[in-house]
């Protein structure tokens, strides 16, 4: 029997290499030409506490993490107890029989971790031993996996071949140890290499990379989970002239210094988490009234407050949306792929630069952290937007009209004041109605300039459909395309750009009897918010601090459906 | 340019100590740009929220470029600005509600960086534009609008606290002294580094102080102002802090710290011994 797809989850410390397994299983199987997606909790501790990762490898592109366990790699007897019954059936549990025993036999094995490691003679191989018995449970060649470690432990230092002898020994070793196990889940199919060239990256990175391939030249954050490694990235790599990059003080210091740097002239950015937004709120609010373009990345975790650092949610799509007091009506780009992250970053930056003003990037901690392979960019193709500017001379009157006009840059003519207060044409603070209303009007007049963006569509005769947002497209999709197999008659609609919607895409869901939006919080904020506009929407909610389930949640949408057409509702 | 906007409404009230600095100000940019041959938009003046801060709608002649953000936020925008474009000057404006209350978690981290900016202080010892409550610098026991009972906090000694926090050029100053005062705020935005110029700008309306800064001899009523002798040693930070402990308003340059290298030779430096990374070989580095 082959198998096209398989799931694993290593369990148990922070610090026993979780994370370096489960990555280490997507290099190697994504470099053969799996498709691969990893998925990571982490406590938000610095040393231990429960931690868990997972890999999907798949001859298909991986739209979800995955419901079920093939293989569960149990480092601690709390590991196994936690996730033991998220095994399929015919699952394997491999367990680290030097740490425990678990009570009953069910399909498991042990191995001792540590004392094999040692035989190696490199005891911090552990994770290779259970990388080799994956293999083997699955039926990867040993080859790929030893590829691998001699690709990426030759790193041109002393003793690189060293460290190979010895990982390659310790796959061997858990090859021998599963083997003798007398398991094995099938093989697994050979991959069908991906079309194109891929690249491995996760969520955060490709946000980073995506600001740089639109042009980012100031970056300014403040650490928080899960958005730290993008202020990270980009201190490392938004280097040379004329650029800068800077931990600040707090985040109110870093939107307020992106507000003065989008000033200037550049293109500025911070990420944050919820916590950190929530200290935005007044210094968006002035990009957003004096007109200022800049990019606000929240990578979104658990809860209000202090919340759930690192977990993942999909709750602060309301805050986004008015961040601050007044009219606001924040302009929002929601990734729900790895690959989006990239583009997401890069059309966040056009809309900025496109209508002056703040655009809000909102990504979640289950995108952030995912390895993935993407199609690589083509850079060449991509479309860079940049700010009308003001060319002329002295006594310009930047905020004239009703819509959006040239922007001084500093140290040219053309000097204005750019205002928190409601101001004139030329930025001076006053309370006349007659210029409230006109620069209110401007102000969200230049929405328009952002409401054609692409969108997905599937199947449009229905008059049911699904409508998720960000992270919840993989587990959606791969939901609807089950429904869609057992025969059921619903639609598709997805788009990243969430405020404002497509205007098409807006026509159309308005015409449907019932807009069906998964979505990971309590409120169900997307579809409240698609019933402001006139649209019949309802939400699946699901507020645990991990992602949907496909089977969960396409059962839920089967619910939701049969429902709406016993009461025959038809408004 | 707003004295002539009909739309722009504000006004400082009669006598305001505003009105002095406004001048000095105006004195000190155009001393600059003699000095510089630089255009006037090439300064950036960064206003907090206040009587105060409406200072970048009332400067009159040739204008700079101007911010009006939020309160207390004036220092962080103003790092934007100077960070996003070296080559401007810029110039915070701010009272000392925005600047020592609700905004005085930026100084710390400005003067730690030693910004390279200037930022002119309106200290009236009240929140003028919210009429009349106290503010840190407002003295204990003091009765306002928002301390019917009298005020129970100590005032913060300003000059006190940028010496402890690490500001690399301090002045001290009256809004009355208007030429005096203008050379003064030049000569903080050639220094190279943070500077702050810290003015009593008494407000007439709320806490009138001229009297108690001049004194009044027949009434037997000493100056609180007064002269920072020649012989006093700038560069010496324990000369300084003498000033300081003094007490009243010390008038003139307190303090000035050349050694120290500014925000931007820091990220001048830094930039020099790295390259800029083209996103294709970025791009190329995440290849499976
Ligand atoms: C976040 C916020 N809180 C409060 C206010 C109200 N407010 C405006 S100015 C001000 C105090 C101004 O005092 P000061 O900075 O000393 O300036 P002055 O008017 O005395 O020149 C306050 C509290 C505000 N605008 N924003
Ligand atoms: S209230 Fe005081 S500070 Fe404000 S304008 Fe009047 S006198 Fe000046
Ligand atoms: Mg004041």
């Amino acid at each position: 029997m082959q198998k096209n797809d398989f799931v694993v989850r290593f369990a148990g410390e922070g610090g026993q290499g979780m994370v370096t397994s489960s990555e280490g299983l997507a290099q190697a199987a994504s470099s053969v030409g799996y498709n691969v997606q990893t998925f990571v909790t982490f406590p938000s501790q610095i040393m231990g506490g429960p931690t868990w990762a997972q890999a999907r490898v798949s001859t298909s592109p991986v739209l979800s993490s995955g419901d079920s366990l093939d293989v569960l790699v149990a480092f601690n007897e709390e590991a196994y107890m936690a996730h033991k019954d998220e095994v399929s059936d015919g699952g394997v549990v491999i367990f680290n029989s030097g740490a425990f025993q678990p009570e009953s036999g069910g399909n498991s094995f042990g191995m001792e971790f540590a004392k094999l490691a040692k035989q190696t003679g490199n005891a911090r191989a552990e994770n290779m031993i259970v990388l080799g018995a994956l293999a083997y449970l699955v039926g990867m060649s040993q080859q790929i996996l030893d590829d691998f470690v001699r690709e990426r432990f030759t790193r041109g230092r002393e003793g690189d071949e060293e460290i190979i002898i010895a990982n390659i020994k310790a796959l061997t070793l858990g090859r021998q140890e599963a083997e003798k196990s007398g398991f094995s889940l099938g093989e697994l199919a050979p991959p069908e290499k991906p079309e194109g060239d891929q690249i491995l990256i996760n969520g955060n990175e490709a946000v980073a990379v995506g600001a740089i391939a639109a042009g980012v030249n100031f970056y300014v954050g403040y650490p928080i989970s899960p958005a730290t490694a993008i202020l990270l990235w980009m201190e490392r790599n938004l280097t040379g002239e004329g650029k800068f990059v800077y931990q600040a003080s707090s985040e109110i210091e870093a939107i307020n210094a992106v507000f003065g740097g989008g000033y200037a002239g550049r293109k500025a950015m911070s990420a944050t988490a919820g916590p950190g937004l929530s200290l935005m709120g007044e210094g968006l609010g002035l990009a957003w009234m004096a007109e200022v373009p800049l990019v606000i990345v929240d990578v979104q975790r658990g809860g209000p407050s202090t919340g759930l650092p690192t977990k993942t949610e999909q709750s602060d799509l309301l805050m986004a949306l008015t961040p601050g007091h007044g009219d606001i009506s924040m302009p929002i780009i929601a990734p729900g792929t790895v690959e989006e992250c990239f583009y997401a970053s890069v059309m966040a930056f056009n809309w900025a630069e496109r209508y002056q003003g703040p655009v809000i990037l909102l990504s979640e901690h289950m995108l952030s952290e995912r390895r993935q392979n993407i199609p690589k960019p083509e850079i060449s193709k991509l479309k860079v937007e940049n700010r009308k500017v003001y060319t002329g001379s002295n006594g310009y009157n930047r905020y004239d009209g009703w819509e959006l006009s040239p922007m001084p840059i500093p140290g040219t003519p053309g000097s204005y004041i750019a205002n928190g207060s409601e101001h004139d044409v030329m930025g001076d603070t006053t309370h006349l109605a007659e210029r409230h209303i006109q620069m209110t009007e401007r102000r969200f007049s230049k929405l328009k300039l952002l409401e054609n963006e692409s969108y997905e569509s599937e199947n449009t005769d229905a008059s049911i459909v699904i409508m998720p947002w960000g992270g919840s497209k993989g587990p959606a999709s791969a939901a609807y395309a089950q429904l869609q197999a057992d025969g059921a008659d619903l639609g598709w609609y997805y788009t990243m750009f969430l405020n404002p919607l497509p205007v098409k895409m807006l026509e159309e869901l308005k015409k449907k009897s019932l807009v069906i939006v998964p979505e990971l919080n309590y409120m169900g904020q997307m579809s409240g918010i698609l019933r402001s506009q006139g649209v019949k929407a309802v939400s699946i909610t699901q507020y645990t601090g991990l992602p949907f389930k496909v089977a969960d949640l396409a059962k839920r949408i089967t619910e939701r459906v049969a429902q709406e057409k016993k009461e025959g509702v038809t408004v | 340019m707003s004295a002539k906007n009909p739309e722009y409404d504000f006004k400082w009230c009669p006598g305001c100590g505003d009105f002095g600095v406004r001048r000095a100000i105006e004195a000190a940019l155009k001393q600059r740009q003699t000095e510089t041959e630089q255009p006037m938009v090439n300064n950036v003046v960064v206003a907090g929220i206040g009587c105060s801060g409406n200072m970048v709608h009332l400067l009159e002649g040739e204008q700079p470029y101007g911010i009006h953000g939020i309160h207390g936020r004036s220092l962080p925008i103003a790092m934007g600005v100077k960070m996003g474009s070296p080559s401007l000057n810029v110039l915070v404006v701010a009272g000392d509600g925005d600047f020592l209350s609700i905004g005085q978690e930026h100084i710390a981290p400005q003067a730690a960086r030693n910004l390279d900016i200037t930022a002119v202080i309106m200290d009236n010892g009240v929140y003028g534009l919210t009429k009349g409550q106290s503010s840190p610098t407002t003295k204990v026991d003091t009765i306002t609008s928002s301390t019917p009972f009298g005020k129970s906090e100590q005032a913060l000694n300003p000059l006190m606290l940028y010496l402890a926090l690490g500001v690399s050029y301090l002045a001290s100053h009256v809004s009355t002294r208007v030429k005096d005062l203008g050379t003064t705020i030049a000569d903080a935005m050639n220094h190279k580094g943070f500077s702050v110029v810290h003015v009593q700008s008494p407000c007439t309306t709320y806490n009138n102080t001229f009297q108690e800064l001049k004194g009044n001899p027949k009434e037997g009523i000493a100056p609180l102002a007064w002269n920072i002798p020649e012989q006093h040693d700038s560069s010496d930070l324990e000369q300084a802090y003498e000033v300081v402990k003094q007490g009243g308003i010390p008038l003139g340059v307190i303090y000035r710290n050349t050694e120290r290298p500014s925000l931007q030779d820091r990220v001048d430096e830094i930039n020099n011994k790295s390259f800029e990374r083209k996103i294709e070989s970025i791009i190329e580095s995440f290849a499976i």
